[in-house]
């Protein structure tokens, strides 16, 4: 895609003569460039104003996210300005969207600052989403060529060494969050934890919004939650454990939580999305340093990702904390009560557990990515899901993934513990089906029904939440539906 | 107390014929499906003794079956567990591990606990049965 007045002026004395040019004539626009290995790329959605070429558009978010002002400034000629110019280099419209086209940007390495996701999106998401010629933005995915992968220290426990540390092999974890969210007093909080844990479950977990309030300060919380871990430990001879939330005003507040939860034996801790990239990497040092799986509730994240139009998506968030460093992230759950269509949120799942990405453009992945070594982020599927979902949930999923039944469990109509147990069976018995070689998908409700006759608990969570869905149409959607081919 | 190690233990104990479709599963992948026992579950006991190095290049069920008959056989009251390991780059670790026999009593764990300095507690798990020595506790 070519217009008038994208051309580079290539003579200097033009070139850099004092007034506004379009960004395009400065170089932000390169239609025949071919991208390098070390180049960070990134593919943006863009909405033009009525009247806006795409191209000079697409030229500004180059520009603008990298060297570029609004005029023209002569301090350009005192650097090697035009390989850190980002250049734009393919436009194309959005298939079934008219008026929204996807542009490619390529950025030269040394643009960034080694191992800094605060660095990193200071320049891709810095200033360019409030530009004015620009109806709206979105960042749709990025390429973070090896180079530059490795300078990030990644996830400090990693999928591998989480399981060998859980002794925990071939089948999703459990989990569940504990509720109501607010107002529990410690020691009532610690009962949902023991009865949860002893009952089946792998983890519990503090939901986002748990911190220190009036009616539960931290230190309560943690010392009741471990007394309930341990006591758990005891009951079944397996490793448990429950996020307790660090997330505090300051990182100093952080650190005191964290070591306080070292300090009673805890085998992971929580924080938030909200607490900002540089915090995030902060916790994952220390995580790194203490042996301790961290875990990463994405709150806050569906006021960027959930518009396709506007925003970032959830794909590139997963990329940027793959490299910032953290063992857990909720991802969506695709059939539970949250957004999630199914192909963007295994694209999601992909980014996260995968070693090398390919182009995959049903799932939303523009670009292939190799992660090297880096370690691999677990997945979390939470919110409105339930035993009876199981089938759907393995086969949609895959084993490296915790799945969070937090109404699940503690609303289950036997009590807590029956609720654990339901889910765990459910879960064992379609692990167990799946691997004998059955079809899950399709025989999944009777391979519930069938290990319901040996557990009552699955069978009351069948008859109370069997018929359970919530089907909505998703916002964030891939673009590319697959072309039927001739068989 | 039923111990809950391992990816089944919340369903009934596996009959041979499972533990077959399980092994067949595995070799199916490519792994080397391995066979440990002990006599001490403590949670955080990660090496239980090995029957034998993981039969890398055992490609038949039955003979695997075969292995854990004898491991039966010569511990009848230990626990012991069926693991399969995936040596594909980025994974080499256990794919699956479930125990395939375990005593028909499971006194299970005691809880000792150590009150320290505010309101933090040390604590201790200790498994009834490695009270006694080693051979004697099942």
């Amino acid at each position: 895609m070519e217009a008038t007045g994208t051309r580079t002026i290539r003579e200097a004395s033009k070139r850099y003569q004092a007034g506004v040019m379009k960004y395009a004539q400065m170089g932000y626009w390169e239609a025949d460039y071919q991208p390098a290995d070390t180049d960070v790329l990134a593919m943006f959605r863009i909405t033009p104003q009525e009247g806006v070429d795409p191209v000079e558009a697409a030229a500004a978010v180059a520009g603008e996210s990298s060297t570029a002002t609004w005029t023209v400034v002569w301090t350009d000629r005192l650097t090697a300005c035009e390989a850190y110019r980002a250049k734009a280099y393919k436009v194309e419209p959005v298939p079934g969207s008219p008026g929204q086209y996807f542009a490619y940007i390529a950025y030269d390495l040394d643009l960034f600052e080694p191992g800094s996701i605060a660095n990193l999106t200071a320049s891709i998401i810095g200033n360019v989403f409030g530009f004015k010629p620009l109806k709206a933005l979105r960042l749709e995915d990025m390429r973070l060529p090896i180079a530059y992968v490795k300078t990030f220290d990644g996830p400090p426990t990693g999928i591998v060494v989480e399981r060998e540390r859980l002794d925990k092999f071939g089948r999703p974890l459990l989990g569940a969050t504990v509720k109501p969210k607010l107002g529990l007093s410690g020691k009532n909080y610690g009962r949902v934890v023991y009865e949860a844990l002893q009952g089946g479950l792998d983890f519990t977990k503090d939901d986002e919004n748990i911190n220190s309030q009036p009616f539960m300060h931290w230190r309560d919380r943690f010392l009741y939650c471990m007394e309930a871990v341990n006591r758990a430990q005891a009951a079944t001879g397996e490793i448990k454990g429950t996020y307790l939330n660090i997330t505090a005003a300051t990182m100093e507040d952080m650190y005191e939580r964290a070591e306080f939860a070292k300090e009673l034996g805890s085998v992971i801790v929580m924080i938030d999305l909200v607490i900002g990239y540089t915090a995030i990497q902060s916790m994952a040092k220390w995580c790194r340093k203490n042996d301790m799986i961290l875990h990463l509730h994405r709150a806050g994240h569906s006021t960027y990702t959930r518009q396709k139009t506007h925003g970032i998506s959830f794909r590139v968030i997963s990329k940027w904390m793959r490299l910032a460093g953290v063992d857990h992230i909720h991802a969506g759950t695709v059939v539970g009560k949250l957004e999630g269509d199914p192909n963007s949120v295994q694209g999601f799942y992909n980014v996260l557990r995968e070693t090398h990405n390919p182009v995959d453009l049903q799932r939303g992945l523009f670009f292939e990515q190799d992660w090297g070594g880096l370690r691999k982020v677990l997945p979390v599927a939470s919110g409105g899901i339930h035993a009876g979902q199981m089938h759907q949930l393995l086969s949609y999923l895959g084993e490296d993934v915790v799945l969070q039944f937090g109404g699940g469990t503690i609303g289950h109509p036997m009590g807590i513990a029956a609720g654990a147990t339901a889910n765990r069976v459910a879960l064992e018995a379609m692990v167990l089906a799946r691997n004998e070689g059955r079809d899950i998908w399709n025989e999944g409700p009777e391979i519930l029904a069938q290990a319901a006759r040996h557990c009552t608990p699955l069978k009351a969570a069948l008859d109370t939440w069997g018929e359970v869905s919530f089907d909505y149409a998703s916002t964030d959607t891939p673009d590319f539906v697959p072309t039927p081919t001739a068989a | 107390m039923r111990l809950t190690q391992g990816t089944f233990s919340f369903l009934p104990d596996l009959s041979d014929e499972q533990i077959r479709a399980q092994i067949e599963y595995c070799l199916t992948n490519g792994w080397a499906v391995s066979l440990e026992h002990t006599d001490d579950p403590h949670p955080r006991n990660t090496y239980w003794e090995m029957y034998g190095n993981p039969m890398f290049d055992l490609k038949d069920a039955a003979g695997i079956m075969a292995e854990l008959q004898a491991c039966r056989k010569t511990f009848p009251r230990h626990y012991i567990k069926l693991n399969a390991f995936d040596s594909t780059r980025g994974v080499e670790s256990l794919r699956l591990s479930f125990i395939a026999q375990r005593p028909a009593q499971e006194p299970g764990f005691m809880l000792l606990r150590e009150e320290s300095k505010g309101r933090t507690q040390r604590y201790t798990l200790r498994a009834y049965a490695t009270d006694r020595p080693e051979g004697q506790r099942y």
